[in-house]
Formats: C-alpha cells, structure tokens, sequence
C-alpha cells in the first residue's frame, strides 16, 4: 500500500475525464431534463475538450419506468439529438442488467452511441456476460461498473472486475454509488484490481459527493493506477453529487496531469449553463449526507423525500432503514414499501381491508 | 390411488425443488431425473431421493417412457434446448410443463388461466418465470375490474437463490416476463425490471405491481379483487402474501408482495423457486386429475 506517494509522481499521468451530468445528472432533475437543454450542454463539454459524455435517463438504458420516472423524451430522442452535433467527444450509455436489454443497447448504438457502462450490483457481475459481449460485438468502448463497492471486500471486487474482464469488458470500475467511500477503501479496491487484471485494461472509479470526498478519492483511484475518472460538471448528479469534475480539473492541471480538457472552459459551462439548470442545489445537505454515512444508493434521495411527504415519516428515517434492510440500486420499490410499513407502525396509515361483503 | 408418472429434466434449483413438490402430490409420482453430467449433485440428489437418472440428456430418457409410463416431463433445462426437448416427448405423447424462458406454448398462470389450457389438452404449456407467477394474478386482479394502460412489476430476488442459467440470461427473462403481463395479465402494456440482492441473511423474495388503469381507479372493487386473489395463490403457495398496499395515486394502484418459500430444498428467502416449482405442480395435478378421471387423453403429436 502506497500512503506515502507525493505529488509529482502523477505528473504526465494520462486521466479521461467522463462527464455525467446528462446521465447521473437526469437523477437530479427528476429526469426532466429537455432535448434542446441535452444537446446545448453536450455541445459545450464537447467544446471544452471532454472526450467522453454520458447521455440517458438517470437508470440508463430501458430507464424509462414508473420505478425510475418518466423522461421527458426516450432514450433514443436524446441520443439521436445530441450524438451528431458532437465533433470530438464519444456518447456513452448506461446499461444495468436487469432493466436493460440488448435490443436497447443496439438501439442506442443506432442513434449514435459508442461506449457503454454496463452495471451491475458489487457481486452480481455474473449477470452482465450477454450484455458486454453484445457491446463488444457492436465495437463499442466497453466498461464494467461495479456499483455500491463499498459493500464487496478488495478481493471480491477484484474477482468481480476479473469476471467482467473475462466477458470482454475493457474498463472496469470501482463504483462508490453511495458516496461512502475513503481514499484508504479506493486504494485497496483499485490496487486489488490492478492486481489482477491485464495490463491492457483500464480501471474507472466513479465517485457521489456525499461526504465531499469525490476528488480525493479520484486522486487515491489515480494514485493506485486508475486511468478513467467520472464526475459531472457543477456536480450535477444523484445524492450530493458526482465527484466535481471542473473542480477535479484545477486539481489535474495543479497536479501536471494530462486530461486535453480546458478549464476555464469547463468552469463557464459549470457557472453559466448547470448552475442554472438545478432545481435544488445539489451539495452536502442533511439528506445526502445520510446517504454517505449511512452507506445508501445516492439515487434513493429523491425518491425517500418523495415517500416522506406521502406517508408523514422523516426522510433521514427512510434511508437509515433502507440502510439497514441492505436495499441497492434498483429498489427505488422499496422506498414507498418501507416507508407505508414505517408509517402503519407508527399508526399513520392502516392495512386495507375488504368492504363489508 | 394411482399417480401420474413424471420426468424432470434439468438437476439444477428448480428440479431438485421440483422433487419435492412432486412427492407430497396426491396424483404426481416423481420418476426420472435427467442431467447432462454424470458427477453432478442434483442427478447424485435425485438418486438418494428414489429417482431413476440418467446423464445422457433427454435422449438417455427416451427409451424408457413408454416402459415406464411417463406422462407429464417437466423442464427446466434453458430455453435454447427446450424446443428439442419437447418435440421429443411430445412425439411419445407426453406432456411437456415449460419451465424455462422458451415459450414455445401458452403461457400459464393458474389462477388465472389454467382450466383455459387443460380443457384445450395443450400438449406444452409454459409457467413463465418466478416473477410472473408472482405478479402476473395481481395484474389480472386488476384488470378484471377496469382496463390496466400499463402494468409493470419489480421482482427483487436472493442472490443466492438464483442459478447461472438465470444470471447469464436475464434479457429472455425480461422479455418473457414482460410479454406475459401482456397476453396473461391483461395490461395493455407490460414491462418486468428483476434485481439481484445478495444481503447476507438473504432477504425473501418481494415483488412490486404498479398498474396504470384507463380512468379513475375503481378502488374498493380493486382491493376486493386483489384480496381475493391473494387467497387464490395461497391454495398453492402459503407463503404468498400482501405487505402494503394496494395504495392509489392518480391512476396508479400498487401493490407490495412478499413470497416465503416452503423451504424444501433452498430455504424460505427462495420463495422465488417455490412460486415457480409449485405453480408447475399446480398445472400438472390438474392435468393428471382429467387423466386419471378419464376425461381428456394424452396422444402423440405427429412427427415433424
């Protein structure tokens, strides 16, 4: 384990900057995010040099459901708006196993996507073989996420990433979907993969704000020979935010590493064109505070002050619960299920019974 | 009183639970277990459990149906070899339980649509998947009242309590999943989302059912008709039961299921397998039952 390295060592070190604001983003603004607004903030990162944008609804490909919210357009109206007017960037796509399908991914692919994140749970890699295969096929640049990887030990992570090396995936990432995470625990998962993967194949980490550590943590991820780096700009994403990226940028450029971003550029679009779009300020509050103490899925803030408001019980409440009945990504379910039976307990609401026949 | 004689194919989960479904039935006897590796445990399970094996696939079973009176074959091998498997049975007259994603015959839900079947003789049946039977009654519940726009359904499952079959296809499972909301559970639309959850304990099988209805929901007609369906997929699966709801918003009723499990061969969280097993065995015993009371005969399909 090296604790002690300095600085300079990460100067000329190459990092891709992913941008998530229109994907981790849509979370955010309750995936109410308009086709025109998609493509004029995908137009200024590309602009300002991000090689790699990330363009769905929140839940990513077949995203489009009463668990997750309606967007205001498919996933194919974003792609097929945004992908041409790009004149270096790459559109990505998320894919979670489970919701997504291969005839979305190939949709996709048609409306103009070239790399995808297939997800899956920390210890669920094993649903994701068909998925990265097909991207691979279509000769997309293919990652692996391992989301909420707090909760998979070093060893098992790297078991999982190695699983998904094998289906074909080229990138595999360390997922800290609750904003949980420390520089120690990014350390030891990125080092325990770097371990075992082939050299060719890139490591990701993809950090929440939750605890304000998302640039640390990149910086711990890079440090252990991470080469990808997710965030979005102003921080636009679930839970307190993706890591910063405009603020990871300054530390980059301080630090002499190579990213091709401009950013004076990347501040502009942070100030003049995401700060206005937020519904709420997306920081460290109350709420997502929780979610990175507590060690739940960012994408659950929404959803608990939502099921708050219905049945009368504290969103803090909701989420330490949902904490401790071990609820992941894709549960948004469980939120409203949670909070009715946290509700009858407390005799806010009452079983239904039949009428009187 | 005499039982109808069964084969399962596939030694995985669901036929070693299948065993044990088969041998508390009142009209089913458990005879053959067919696998693909001679040192597995589920064919070495099988043996223990007084069953005839065999590793050579369902060819290895074949030559003994008629010697040995098989009637009803269930599988739950994978959807790209079930087509073979049932030709093959089917040509000898014996009735094929689909357990796999194929659906390659009428999807199946008991409450909702077997006397449908067996008052067709349908040679092939299929049961869908865990996450159908499970929300697939409710949907119905619903749209025996008023029209359902738009039904989709939330399945959270063990991790340990799925196979690898299951996990390296998941796609199959959505489609059939979500197509099967369509034609059995009446919604004009259907869409299945299934998550993996590997909580150590393991957490028990919960399934979510939120049907969009056409206009105001009829609220006290619906409850009644969910309640009493609950009580249908109870006759079958005890474990069956209702954690919240239903609950209306605007046109959206919701309905919070759990499903312990029996605990035969994977314990209680597995409720996912039961469902699946038992709802198998629920369609079986009614066939069985019109065999033995004379009222419908099997017969061999013509060779292709």
């Amino acid at each position: 384990m090296s604790t002690t390295r300095q600085e300079p060592e990460l100067r000329g070190r190459k990092v891709l900057l992913h941008d998530m604001c229109l994907r981790d983003g849509m979370h955010a603004k309750r995936e109410q995010i308009p086709v025109e607004q998609m493509v004029k903030v995908a137009t200024a990162l590309d602009e300002a040099g991000v090689p790699l944008i990330q363009v769905t609804h929140g839940a990513g490909l077949g995203g489009n459901s009463l668990q997750h919210g309606f967007a205001l357009a498919s996933n194919e109206a974003y792609l097929s708006a945004v992908a041409p007017k790009m004149k270096q960037a790459k559109v990505s796509v998320l894919l979670i196993p489970g919701l997504g399908t291969m005839r979305e991914l190939q949709s996709a692919y048609d409306c103009g996507a070239r790399a995808v994140t297939v997800a899956t749970h920390c210890t669920e890699a094993d649903t994701s073989p068909q998925h990265i295969a097909y991207a691979r096929k279509l000769g997309m640049d293919t990652m692996g996420f391992l989301m909420m990887a707090h909760l998979n030990d070093p060893d098992g992570l790297a078991k999982q990433g190695k699983l998904m090396e094998d289906y074909g995936a080229q990138t595999i990432y360390v997922t800290d979907s609750a904003g949980y995470m420390l520089p120690a625990d990014v350390r030891a998962r990125v080092a325990a993969l770097r371990e075992v993967l082939k050299p060719e194949t890139e490591i990701g980490f993809h950090g929440h704000h939750n605890l304000g550590m998302g640039i640390a943590n990149s910086i711990a991820a890079i440090e252990e020979g991470a080469s990808r780096i997710d965030g979005s700009v102003a921080g636009l994403g679930a839970g307190a935010g993706n890591t910063p990226l405009e603020a990871f940028l300054a530390v980059c450029d301080r630090m002499g590493m190579v990213t091709g971003v401009d950013l004076f550029k990347l501040m502009d679009v942070a100030e003049d064109v995401i700060v206005p779009m937020m519904d709420h300020m997306v920081r460290v509050d109350r709420e997502s505070l929780t979610l990175g103490y507590a060690g739940v899925y960012s994408t659950f803030l929404l959803h608990a002050k939502r099921a708050a408001a219905r049945f009368g019980v504290p969103a803090r409440e909701i989420l330490v619960e949902l904490g401790r009945r071990k609820m992941i990504g894709g549960q948004e379910d469980m939120i409203e299920d949670t909070a009715m039976s946290m509700a009858k307990e407390r005799g806010l609401l009452k079983d239904v019974g039949r009428k009187a026949a | 009183m005499k039982k109808i004689k069964c084969a399962l194919i596939g030694s995985g989960n669901i036929g070693t639970d299948l065993i044990y479904k088969l041998k508390r039935s009142a009209v089913l006897e458990p005879v053959w277990m067919v696998g693909i590796d001679a040192a597995s445990e589920g064919l070495a399970r099988a043996r223990d459990m007084g069953l005839k094996t065999t590793a050579e696939g369902v060819d290895g079973l074949l030559p003994h149906v008629r010697s040995d009176g098989i009637q009803i074959a269930f599988d739950a091998t994978s959807a790209y070899v079930h087509a073979e498997n049932s030709r093959k049975l089917n040509e000898l007259g014996v009735m094929m339980v689909d357990l796999t994603p194929a659906a390659i015959g009428p999807l199946c839900v008991p409450p909702v649509n077997l006397r449908q079947h067996a008052d067709k003789l349908e040679m092939n049946v299929n049961m869908i998947s865990c996450a159908g039977q499970a929300t697939i009654p409710i949907v119905h519940a619903v749209s025996r009242v008023q029209p359902v726009d738009y039904a989709e359904i939330v399945a959270s499952l063990a991790s340990k309590s799925i196979g690898p079959g299951t996990r390296a296809n998941l796609d199959e499972f959505t489609y059939t999943t979500s197509d099967a909301l369509v034609r059995v559970g009446g919604a004009k639309r259907g869409k299945a989302l299934a998550i993996i959850n590997p909580a150590e304990p393991p957490m028990i099988m919960r399934n979510t059912i939120n049907c969009l209805t056409e206009g105001e929901p009829q609220q006290a007609r619906i409850i009644d008709s969910v309640l009493s369906m609950i009580e249908e997929v109870q006759k079958y699966v005890p474990g069956y039961q209702l954690v919240n709801g239903p609950v209306f918003d605007g046109r959206r009723v919701s309905v919070f299921m759990k499903v312990a499990g029996l605990g035969d061969y994977l314990p209680t969280y597995a409720g996912n397998l039961d469902i699946m097993t038992a709802a198998a065995c629920r369609t079986a015993e009614m066939f069985a039952e019109e065999i033995l009371a004379g009222t419908i005969q099997l017969r061999a399909t013509e060779a292709a």
